[in-house]
């Protein structure tokens, strides 16, 4: 099972970024655990410059901009 | 954006001829706008001397026009994107000191991708990694202020001239306010968690997007993401603008807009806080107001104070700095919009 943290406060992008992961996730039928972090210190915690960012198993692996699903794929 | 796609060769040759073709057929295009807005005409039967007719064939002979070149300037700065990530801004910019910093980061702040989403994590990223807090102003005021798509709007509907001293006051304007804001020296006035926040944390590279097609690819993603968001508004702003064309009678803004009216700048700035468009939708309303007689002093303040000083932007801001720190900020960069207004009423 893999933690995935999206970091972002609320934007449009950061809310697309979530349906996208759930998304991928049902469609490889991996189970993940997706939590959302839009309180901005702990964001900035990642050192984090854009979001959304995404923290993958406590390591940063994406940060501004939606990322696509080929990517997402990539990190299950 | 994903760098995944291969560097082979023919990736790279498949963009270069599909470049290509878009840009002859582009070129093509925004020649023959007048053409198009005539033939348009003609076929529904209009004539440009009634009010109608007239509101029409600036609508059609506007909107390619403007959509062509928002394409295009957005195309080329998404490419431009690639080679500014903030991470790598960031790192341009560290241990500036005043002076030289903000010119740079001004610059930088034009071709840095920005979102106000993200305004307070990219100025405490920049804050940790030993930036000053007035270049890091300097950044944030330009970054918003100083964009592609306003770019485009100011270059299609007023010409190059116009575009330019957009460009060059809006950057006057970042770098002199950095400039203060640093000097007043208030790095206390930031709230105490960003004040806690380590130097150097910094966990992220950073995605890194180095080969052309990859380059490309992204300057296509850049105008799919920026014109899909736009287009309503521009729509939307040009058609107003074309009723005011054709209706609003002549010299009808002289009267309070005009630059004969002293205070028409500073309410212009007052009334652009609250607004928080983008400059898709401002611009061609815009143009249109300048055509009936306003002062292009005061509608290019009123431009800059509504996609500069937005009250949304400062809600989020707040977050990170105390209200004394934003008052100064507001303050500071809304003196500057006034005097570039009022230098613009002068000097035109």
């Amino acid at each position: 099972m893999k933690t995935i943290k999206v970091l972002g406060t609320g934007c449009a992008n950061c809310r697309n970024t979530i349906k996208l992961i759930e998304e991928v996730a049902a469609e490889k039928g991996v189970a993940i655990e997706l939590s959302k972090v839009e309180d901005l210190p702990e964001i900035m915690k990642y050192g984090v410059m854009s979001t959304p960012g995404v923290v993958v198993d406590g390591k940063v692996v994406h940060a501004g901009g939606v990322p696509d699903k080929v990517r997402i794929a990539g990190w299950l | 954006m994903s760098s995944t796609a291969t560097p082979a060769p023919t990736a790279l040759s498949r963009w270069l001829l599909m470049l290509a073709v878009a840009v002859l057929l582009w070129i093509s295009i925004y020649s023959h706008l007048v053409e198009f807005a005539d033939w348009l005409i003609s076929l529904l039967g209009l004539q440009r001397s009634t009010p109608f007719g007239e509101a029409v064939h600036f609508f059609f002979y506007d909107t390619p026009k403007v959509l062509l070149l928002l394409t295009g300037i957005v195309f080329v700065m998404g490419v431009v994107q690639t080679f500014f990530a903030p991470e790598r801004t960031r790192a341009l910019l560290s241990g500036r000191r005043q002076g030289v910093g903000n010119v740079l980061a001004a610059l930088l702040g034009i071709v840095t991708p920005f979102c106000s989403c993200s305004a307070v994590p990219l100025f405490i990223g920049f804050l940790s990694a030993g930036v000053p807090l007035g270049v890091t102003f300097s950044f944030l005021i330009s970054a918003p202020m100083v964009n592609e798509v306003a770019l485009a709007l100011l270059f299609g509907l007023f010409g190059w001239q116009v575009a330019a001293l957009y460009l060059g006051l809006g950057l006057l304007v970042a770098i002199v306010s950095g400039l203060v804001i640093g000097h007043l020296k208030m790095e206390n006035h930031l709230e105490d968690w960003v004040q806690q926040i380590q130097r150097g944390e910094a966990g992220w590279a950073g995605d890194t997007v180095d080969d052309w097609p990859a380059r490309f690819a992204a300057g296509w993603h850049h105008v799919r993401e920026i014109v899909s968001k736009v287009w309503p508004y521009i729509l939307a702003g040009i058609a107003l603008g074309a009723g005011i064309h054709g209706y609003v009678p002549e010299d009808f803004m002289a009267s309070f807009m005009g630059r004969d009216v002293w205070w028409a700048v500073p309410a212009a700035v007052l009334l652009g806080v609250p607004m928080y468009t983008n400059a898709a939708g401002i611009i061609p309303i815009v143009e249109a107001l300048i055509g009936k007689g306003a002062a292009l002093g005061t509608v290019l303040a009123f431009m800059m104070s509504v996609i500069a000083l937005s009250a949304p932007e400062m809600i989020i801001l707040r977050k990170a700095l105390k209200p004394t720190l934003i008052a100064t900020f507001a303050g500071v960069v809304a003196t500057g919009i006034l005097l570039v207004g009022y230098v613009f009423n002068l000097v035109l």
